[in-house]
């Protein structure tokens, strides 16, 4: 089960980086990069995980019960929030990307023209 | 960079992570109960009265961690507004309203009917989400995100006009600024009262029979949370819808 996740994990990981290098779109780079980021999740998922364990939460449940790494769940949440943040601002790029340029494919862009 | 350059940096970036990432695996102690995590599992309910582990790592244990998150989020929508600011704020203001209510279709009955009738669950549900989160998973991030949400969804039920309305600017700038500031003040209170900064100061409640007020101090860094996330969204949401109408007004 855990070998699974960790070759789901590097699978995201190549394919969001191989949509990268060969995106045509900005808007679909950006995607492409959050799908890289979700690797991450399945990672710090499969790194937690015990077998026949539930989730860290004692509401209803006794304390001997046991659970799964409540630590890496938790890092996960940051990832979450990170990623939204970091898309929320290529997203803005992207936007001043094409004001500027006139263009959104990474291919045609001339940054370097003033 | 050329486009085959690229494919063929890739290729062998790829071919070296699958060969670093197998022998990573390889030597992984298999499947095992961190110390750390077992020990927040064991403790978090016995000493800060809260039954979601991973809530209580992330506004307890590591609360500060949590502080600098927080700063990423403020910082970044902040950033991203000022990255659209630019170019829509050159606009004229009367340019501006000529544009606004303009909407290529209008909505049938059935979206205005439902996107409406959706919103006030919606802002019941995150609230939900927020204040639960010692007792059950949710917490700030994710009640704010669903809170976000319900001026979207006036949005698509009404018109910009009226979402520009409810999300009137300076208001939600100023709750945003409360929202994160108030996680810093929780963390001066600890301070104050003579302890660590974001230490848990305040009354746990009764560990038994768990409320919305159990935990401490986390409640509360929930609540300013959601606050900030709710008011962040927001922003970007409105930042972005009015950088796009303003396009479409130019075309």
């Amino acid at each position: 089960m855990t070998y699974v996740a960790l070759g789901v994990a590097a699978w995201l990981f190549v394919i969001g980086a191989y949509g990268m290098v060969t995106s045509k779109h900005l808007v679909h780079l950006c995607i492409c990069l959050i799908v890289v980021q979700t690797s991450t999740y399945v990672l710090l998922s499969a790194i937690g995980f015990r077998a026949g364990a539930t989730a860290p939460v004692f509401y209803d449940i006794s304390l001997s019960t046991p659970a799964v790494d409540s630590v890496v769940q938790a890092l996960m949440l940051t990832d979450i929030v990170v990623e939204a943040t970091v898309a929320a601002l290529l997203l803005a790029l992207i936007v001043q990307i094409d004001k500027r340029t006139g263009t959104v494919d990474p291919n045609k862009i001339d940054l370097m023209k003033g | 960079m050329k486009y085959p350059l690229r494919l063929g940096l890739f290729l062998v970036g790829a071919i070296g992570l699958a060969i670093l990432y197998g022998l990573a695996i390889a030597r992984m102690p298999g499947e095992h109960e961190s110390l750390y995590g077992r020990l927040i599992n064991q403790l978090s309910q016995p000493q800060q009265h809260i039954r979601d582990a991973v809530t209580a790592v992330n506004f307890d244990y590591r609360g500060f961690d949590t502080l600098g998150e927080e700063f990423i989020l403020f910082i970044s929508v902040t950033g991203a507004i000022v990255l659209l600011r630019e170019t829509y704020e050159k606009k004229k203001e009367e340019q501006m309203d000529a544009i606004t209510p303009g909407r290529a279709v209008s909505q049938t009955d059935a979206v205005r009917t439902w996107t409406l009738a959706l919103t006030g669950p919606t802002v019941v549900f995150g609230v939900y989400i927020v204040i639960h989160g010692q007792l059950t998973p949710g917490g700030g991030f994710q009640g704010g995100v669903v809170l976000a949400t319900a001026p979207l969804l006036i949005y698509l039920g009404e018109s910009f006009e009226v979402f520009k309305r409810v999300t009137s600017t300076p208001l939600i700038e100023i709750t945003e600024a409360i929202g994160a500031g108030g996680y810093a003040i929780i963390g001066i209170i600890g301070w104050l009262a003579g302890s660590w900064f974001l230490q848990n100061v305040f009354p746990l409640g009764d560990q038994n029979n768990p409320s919305v007020f159990t935990g401490g101090t986390v409640p509360a860094i929930n609540l300013a949370t959601g606050i900030e996330v709710t008011a962040g969204f927001t922003l970007l949401l409105s930042a972005f819808l009015q950088q796009t109408l303003a396009d479409r007004g130019d075309s």
